[in-house]
């Protein structure tokens, strides 16, 4: 998978159809990021499944040209799972916002990180939910006011970061779609992790949600590589990045190795199971059993 | 005495065998050939509580059992209060002393044979622990049919083996004593002799377990499920071979995480099978919704049992089959069979996978505790009638050039399918209405189109579907109607029926959906009188029967206590019309 292999280009990962995100979207840096990324590992057209949320970022699955799966409200993850499963061959990657991953799908959040299994989930984190015309997100700030908290949201906001250390994701990093060339390195890395790995984007929306601006992040993000004494491998520090508030930071918070779900299952060591042929299973030491 | 068919009943508290002590003693009939259905009644509870096995063994094809018992096995002192009534009449109950002294027994019913067997003392000789207690009671029975010991003692070894040497021991000690008391007791005759058979050593399955052979042998290769019962005997089977057949199973987070990992693995290639009760099954319907519409095959096994909600977790209802049926928003075609007994849940297990890779749809097995968890004794299943056939699927690379469009229509509305990562194969399965390649698509005339596309299959499928069996004489007085695992005891009530002249037939169906109106009308137009027999309150294939064919059968037979038909109270019911 080097640079060489490849002939695609970014435009080649384009479908026919044009995004239909609004002017200045976050949407747009994280598609280009993602097609970026696709380029850099030398990846094909086939070789992708990628697995869509609904919502703003489940529309990309018609603009990015690639084995899709445009699955239902929050049941991204599980859809990912199942389809590695059966492939492990094929590179996985999930597609899906903050409402997917830490609202309606967030128990599929959490129970994917422990299970370390080898996809990639990329969160759309814009924290409004913006097809639906602007509620509150799951990852809203406390206060903010929306079409459905117009006195403020009560609630603290779900912590994507703190929530996949915790679940025991084994790669967890935050991009911002501003900085589309870093937030690609980042996609990089989580799709070349071995294990399940997570990117929180930061993603302003720019309709609906007047609080989370580009500037509001510019101003706000920097990078954790540049933190000369940060070690992306100790869970204790990335716990404690993940609380910092006045600024945000973004990067790799957390990259360690360990088996993962794939690697405890005896039954795909040898080959995928969609290659086994199933014309003739022989079941007569199984039906033996029953006498 | 030689006798046709035995009733044996075993109570006694959960926890204490009685499960095993059932199981093992359907074992050896069967091993001895005998044919053998057995059902277990239990609450929802891992201790105490009254739990019940019930076992009929006969010389020729037993359906169900029936209400009469002819040796009741009282492990505790509950069993005779609760089950006196239903002990025919001159028969016997084995108890022991130490639990229920004859002078309570005494008088309450005089016919009956009271047989004390002194289970615990027994128990404190051998110095087994006070669980083996049934073991005892097991070797007892074996006496009063007359079956020599030794299948036991290998029943017992398969039952235990996993424990250890010693518990085999033990257990077959135990056994032994209870066998030895009674022998000498009854002066080595036996009260109720089987004739001989000349049958083979039979298989002994569940519904469950036929429904998991039948997925194994379709090449079934990732399951997933969240344990629920009366379904979760798959998901155990299923573990316990993954690494010998290659498959994948997975006890995930909910039933929504099943059904959607059973998407993503059947959208990748793989068969893929859930199964669940009608909790689960409510907290999937959007994914059958999303299968429905990404053209996803999908087979779901759905276990009825009574509801609304939590309903009665352990006990058996067919309440879900319009549910099953409806199931989910939006318009779309979906299979539903309900296999009567293992043997149709293991072919038909087999004809679920083709039917859903075939024309890539849901298909829902509907099976229900009695069913699911109820032992049926049968000559070994024939895989070879299990054939694999895979549809239009595409596994090769798509020529350059080529414009694959996974929706495209035609006029079977099955457009070729091509397993997820295959050059050339490019495209979206898509939960949004969508176009031709998978593109989502609002447009007025393309939502037309698509709707008709996914309806068109319904033209071929209806000719791969079976029109309801009729059973006993084509022309009879009275036609029962029925579906799924009723068809046991309405059999087992024509035996006796047909016997004495009533003259009465059976239309079964093991395909609910889609239903075949014409082969159905014509049954009608044939019968004398009808009368429903169904599992639940409302009588749902009542409904079913009136919305295709504007026929209402006014006559019915419902049960809804959350317990299977017994054949005398079909027997009554049709007696009473």
């Amino acid at each position: 998978m080097n640079k060489k292999e490849t002939e695609l280009k970014p435009e080649d990962f384009n479908t026919h159809i044009r995004p239909t995100w609004c002017l200045g979207c976050g949407n747009y840096g994280i598609w280009n990021a993602m097609k970026r990324a696709l380029v850099t590992l030398g990846l094909k057209n086939h070789q992708v499944l990628a697995v869509y949320g609904i919502g703003c970022s489940g529309n990309g699955t018609n603009f990015t040209k690639t084995y899709a799966f445009h699955s239902l409200h929050g049941r991204s993850l599980p859809v990912a799972t199942g389809a590695k499963l059966a492939n492990h061959k094929l590179n996985v990657i999930v597609m899906a916002g903050d409402g997917d991953g830490a609202g309606i799908g967030g128990n599929h959040f959490m129970h994917t990180c422990r299970r370390n299994i080898d996809i990639t989930f990329i969160m759309h984190d814009n924290r409004i939910y913006g097809l639906t015309t602007g509620q509150a997100s799951p990852t809203s700030d406390q206060g903010f006011k929306s079409k459905s908290t117009p006195k403020g949201v009560l609630e603290e906001p779900v912590n994507p970061i703190a929530l996949a250390l915790s679940s025991g994701a084994t790669f967890v990093a935050r991009g911002f779609s501003g900085q589309v060339k870093h937030l690609s390195g980042l996609m990089v890395e989580a799709i070349k992790h071995n294990g399940f790995s997570f990117v929180d984007v930061l993603q302003p929306c720019v309709t609906f949600n007047k609080k989370n601006t580009y500037e509001w992040y510019r101003d706000r993000v920097y990078k954790l590589e540049d933190e000369p004494d940060y070690k992306s491998d100790d869970l204790m520090q990335a716990f404690e990045k993940s609380q910092q508030k006045d600024k945000i930071p973004i990067g790799i918070f957390y990259k360690i190795d360990k088996p993962t779900y794939e690697d405890g299952l005896k039954q795909i060591e040898r080959k995928p199971l969609v290659d086994h042929v199933i014309s003739d299973v022989d079941i007569n030491k199984l039906l033996n059993e029953y006498f | 005495m030689k006798t046709e068919n035995v009733s044996i009943k075993i109570g006694g508290e959960a926890g204490y065998g009685i499960m095993s002590t059932g199981f093992m003693l359907s074992k050896v009939f069967a091993k001895k050939g005998y044919f053998v259905l057995d059902t277990n009644e239990y609450p929802s509870l891992i201790k105490g509580g009254h739990n019940t096995y019930t076992i009929r063994v006969g010389t020729s094809p037993i359906y169900s059992i029936s209400k009469s018992i002819d040796i009741l096995i009282a492990l505790d002192k509950k069993t005779i209060d609760i089950h006196r009534e239903e002990i025919s009449y001159n028969s016997h109950i084995i108890y022991d002393e130490q639990d229920y002294s004859s002078q309570d027994i005494g008088g309450k019913r005089k016919d009956l044979n009271y047989m004390a067997v002194p289970f615990t003392k027994i128990i404190e000789e051998v110095k087994a622990p006070r669980v083996m207690r049934n073991n005892v009671a097991l070797g007892a029975v074996l006496a009063l049919v007359g079956i020599s010991f030794d299948l036991l003692e290998t029943a017992i070894k398969q039952q235990f083996q996993h424990k250890g040497d010693k518990v085999v021991e033990l257990n077959t000690r135990a056994a032994g004593l209870g066998y030895k008391y009674i022998k000498e007791k009854l002066n080595n005759s036996t009260p109720y002799s089987l004739e001989e058979v000349k049958q083979k050593n039979k298989m002994l399955v569940t519904g469950n377990d036929a429904v998991f052979l039948g997925a194994v042998r379709s090449g079934c290769k990732f399951y997933a499920a969240y344990p629920m019962t009366p379904s979760s005997s798959i998901l155990h089977s299923f573990a316990s071979i993954e690494d010998d057949y290659n498959i994948v199973t997975k006890h995930a987070e909910s039933e929504l995480a099943v059904v959607n990992m059973a998407l993503g693995a059947s959208f990748t290639g793989a068969r893929s099978m859930l199964a669940t009760s009608g909790g689960g099954f409510a907290l999937m319907n959007e994914g059958l919704s999303a299968a429905a519409m990404t053209e996803t095959p999908l087979v779901m096994v759905l276990s009825q049992r009574p509801a609304p909600a939590t309903g009665l977790p352990t006990w058996t209802e067919q309440g879900d089959m319009l549910f099953a049926v409806h199931a989910a928003h939006g318009e779309f075609l979906r299979i539903v069979l309900a296999p009567g007994d293992p043997e149709e849940c293991f072919y038909l297990t087999g004809k679920a996978f083709n039917l859903a890779d075939k024309y890539q749809i849901p298909v829902i097995i509907l099976l229900d505790k009695h069913l699911s968890e109820s032992h049926f004794s049968y000559e070994k299943f024939d895989s070879s009638k299990i054939k694999v056939d895979r549809g239009k699927l595409i596994s090769e690379p798509i020529k350059e050039g080529k414009d694959y469009k996974r929706y495209e229509i035609n006029s079977s509305g099955v457009s070729p399918r091509v397993v997820c990562g295959t050059p050339g194969g490019v495209h979206i399965a898509n939960t949004d209405e969508h176009d031709q390649h998978g593109f989502s698509n609002e447009d007025a005339n393309n939502r037309k189109e698509m709707m008709d596309k996914r309806f068109d299959k319904i033209k071929e499928l209806v000719k791969d579907i079976d029109p309801p069996r009729v059973y006993g004489p084509p022309e009879a007085e009275i036609t029962c109607w029925s579906w799924g695992s009723c068809k046991g005891p309405i059999l087992e009530a024509m035996k006796t029926l047909n016997r004495d002249q009533k003259k009465v037939n059976l239309v079964h169906f093991n395909y609910l959906y889609p239903f075949l109106v014409d082969p159905v009308v014509k049954l009608m137009k044939d019968s004398n009188r009808n009368v429903i027999i169904e599992n639940n309150k409302t009588s749902q294939l009542g409904k079913l029967l009136m919305l295709n064919t504007g026929t209402k059968i006014n006559n019915r037979i419902l049960k809804y206590n959350g317990r299977q038909f017994l054949p005398e109270e079909i027997i009554s019911g049709i007696e009473q019309l």
